[in-house]
């Protein structure tokens, strides 16, 4: 039996990050139906979760086990070494302020004021010494945006059920930085919560032997501290 | 209204003043320019390929796309395109996405990043600043089913595309030395760039 490490419920529309050590599993569970989690993943010394890198690489338009996600510098960051769903969108980027649309004050709304996953997002990266240039594309956790011949993107309602759920095992140390703010496209709000949890990860081998690519990641993530 | 021709892997710098147009030219055909822009006045309000592409509900970029930044304004349109689309998914290739994708052995070989850094470092634009960007002239099609494709580039000798700033903008080209796929028909060649 493994430990766990951490866990942690994030309500719906709300910011968290934690750093991570390698060799951990950190399992997303979704609290309720349509729930999406913008994720960023940085390491201490600012390497970045790279979208363009990790789909080009692994010839995929969307995030789905076994893939490696890949840093700017070339680096496997973490593994998709399981999920409930077979699609997690990585090409709508996240919700800022403008897609909030229902203003809210906190003199009005106290701690149920809408807070887009922009905001949410840059307050974590500031508490930890990263700012606006650390902005990246997210992975949306739980979402899909449908795509068609022509390149139009839809966002898919109901993609997501209540107990979905997605597991990462960190190759290197990360901090990881999420908002549980609705998705870009989605024009409702009714965010919900998601639980992470951290444990050992148990051995898995899909990752590596996905494609020659995904296995070179992970041998650039076994060597990126000599 | 001179043309500035930008040989196979090097670089190119613009400041193109709000209203400006830049015309970038592929003069031999099936060549991609990498592509960064960012506000002037502001490098952490830079050209940003998801909220652009979101913004659009368009994942490929043509004539009347919005160049969008982090913050949502409008860094520049395109006015003009005689290929018909554009990819902005793909990023560019460095020497350590290179070993990735082809193995160890590319390690040493030129790649986008390197210009990037080399023609973006004058004006503060260093790794940090780096984020995903436009390939001019390059085929990238996604699929219903997720799959994503390096397809044949629709580009040919002469065709251009055209921005025109909508504020001050840096315009931080690549001319894609990549020699391990299709993406400059496998032999670079020089493109055009024109400021008018």
């Amino acid at each position: 039996m493994t430990t766990t490490k951490v866990e942690h419920e994030v309500p719906g529309g709300a910011a968290w990050s934690l750093r991570v050590r390698p060799g951990r599993e950190v399992r997303f569970s979704a609290l309720g139906p349509g729930a999406n989690c913008s994720l960023l993943l940085l390491t201490p010394d600012g390497d970045r979760l790279n979208v363009p890198d990790t789909l080009k690489a692994q010839m995929s338009a969307r995030i789905t086990p076994p893939m490696v996600l890949m840093s700017d510098r070339g680096v496997g960051l973490a593994s998709v070494t399981g999920s409930s769903l077979d699609w997690h969108d990585a090409v709508c980027g996240h919700s800022t302020d403008r897609h909030v649309t229902e203003r809210s004050s906190y003199q009005e709304h106290r701690n149920d004021r809408r807070i887009s996953a922009r905001a949410g997002l840059l307050s974590e990266l500031r508490k930890r010494g990263f700012d606006r240039a650390d902005l990246h594309a997210t992975v949306n956790l739980f979402s899909k945006a449908a795509i068609d011949d022509a390149g139009r993107l839809s966002h898919v309602p109901k993609h997501c059920a209540a107990d979905d759920w997605v597991a990462l095992r960190t190759e290197v140390e990360l901090v990881l930085v999420m908002s549980t703010a609705p998705h870009p496209l989605d024009p409702s709000w009714k965010p919900a919560g998601v639980r992470v949890a951290v444990t050992d990860a148990p051995p898995d081998e899909a990752s590596r032997l996905f494609r020659p690519e995904s296995g070179r990641a992970l041998d650039a993530a076994a060597q990126a501290l000599a | 209204m001179t043309m500035t021709t930008v040989p196979s892997g090097d670089g190119h710098l613009a400041l193109l003043p709000a209203g400006a147009t830049l015309r970038i030219t592929d003069l031999e055909g099936n060549q991609a320019a990498d592509t960064l822009l960012y506000d002037a006045a502001d490098l952490d309000n830079r050209y940003s390929a998801v909220d652009t592409v979101r913004e659009q509900a368009a994942a490929y970029l043509t004539t009347g796309s919005a160049l969008l930044s982090t913050d949502l304004d409008v860094l520049a349109t395109i006015t003009a395109d005689t290929v018909g689309r554009h990819d902005t998914l793909g990023g560019a290739c460095s020497q350590e996405s290179n070993v990735i994708r082809y193995g160890l052995h590319t390690r040493h070989q030129h790649a986008c990043r390197e210009t990037f850094l080399r023609w973006g470092a004058p004006v503060g634009i260093g790794a940090r600043q780096l984020t995903h960007n436009i390939n001019f002239f390059m085929n990238v099609p996604l699929t219903e089913d997720g799959g994503l494709t390096f397809a044949d580039g629709l580009s040919g000798p002469g065709q251009y595309v055209e921005l025109t700033a909508a504020r001050e903008v840096y315009v931080l080209i690549s001319n894609c030395p990549q020699l391990n796929n299709p993406c400059n028909g496998w032999n670079p060649t020089p493109i055009g760039v024109t400021v008018s």
